[in-house]
């Protein structure tokens, strides 16, 4: 099973782990992101995320089809949130479900990584003194 | 020929609209890419951008027309 979202609600961790969950699984690997209080010593307000959600979900599920051809793995979940976050709020979460652990965290940081690089989803981060789209400029 | 072209993060905030329409001479993402920079030449200033096409990221010069879906994707940054 591939499972993807996007949701401007809070991310709830523990159902992604019973979605992926199955009695074939000898482990499942989960990746949460977390929004970081600080970025280069500077005091991080909160961060705003945005989607192009048509093109993102479909990106998300190829990386959930390439990671199942790369690896043997049962399950994969991709969720991310939208919208306004604060410290501590969680943007997205990964799990993996497979017979092994180690295609299990394989999957996992191809998928985290590989998001990073081509999910059309981006995150501005406000700072008490003015706001910065990340990786926009050089 | 006229498009539409969507715009997302820092892209929206560079053409002052989430969505424009813009002439453009040769009908390919070259082509639209040239007109965007003239009318909007701080799109030159971002690490890299990329044009997609009916949800899909597209190569230079690939083909375009006035049904097709038309993003601006400014490095992307989720996660």
């Amino acid at each position: 099973m591939i499972e993807v979202k996007i949701s401007d609600k809070t991310l709830d961790t523990q159902a992604c782990i019973d979605k992926v969950l199955s009695p074939s699984c000898g482990g499942i690997d989960v990746f949460i992101g977390t929004v970081r209080n600080a970025t280069k010593g500077k005091q991080v307000v909160r961060l705003e995320f945005e989607a192009y959600e048509r093109m993102a979900l479909k990106e998300m599920q190829k990386l959930g089809e390439q990671a199942k051809k790369k690896w043997p793995i049962e399950n994969v979940l991709i969720h991310h949130r939208v919208g306004v976050l604060g410290i501590g709020d969680i943007p997205v979460v990964i799990a993996v479900a497979a017979a092994h652990r180690d295609a299990a965290f394989d999957a996992c940081r191809y998928i985290i990584d590989t998001l990073k690089e081509t999910v059309p989803i981006w995150k501005k981060e406000i700072f008490e003194d003015g706001e910065v789209w990340v990786a926009a400029h050089p | 020929m006229q498009v539409k072209v969507l715009a997302f993060g820092i892209a929206k905030e560079i053409f002052g609209s989430s969505s424009i329409s813009i002439d453009i001479e040769s009908n390919d993402t070259d082509g639209l890419k040239n007109a965007l920079e003239v009318k909007y030449p701080k799109l030159k200033e971002l690490s890299s951008y990329m044009v997609a096409v009916n949800d899909e990221y597209a190569n230079d010069k690939t083909p375009i027309t006035q049904q097709d879906e038309i993003a601006i994707i400014p490095p992307v940054s989720g996660g």
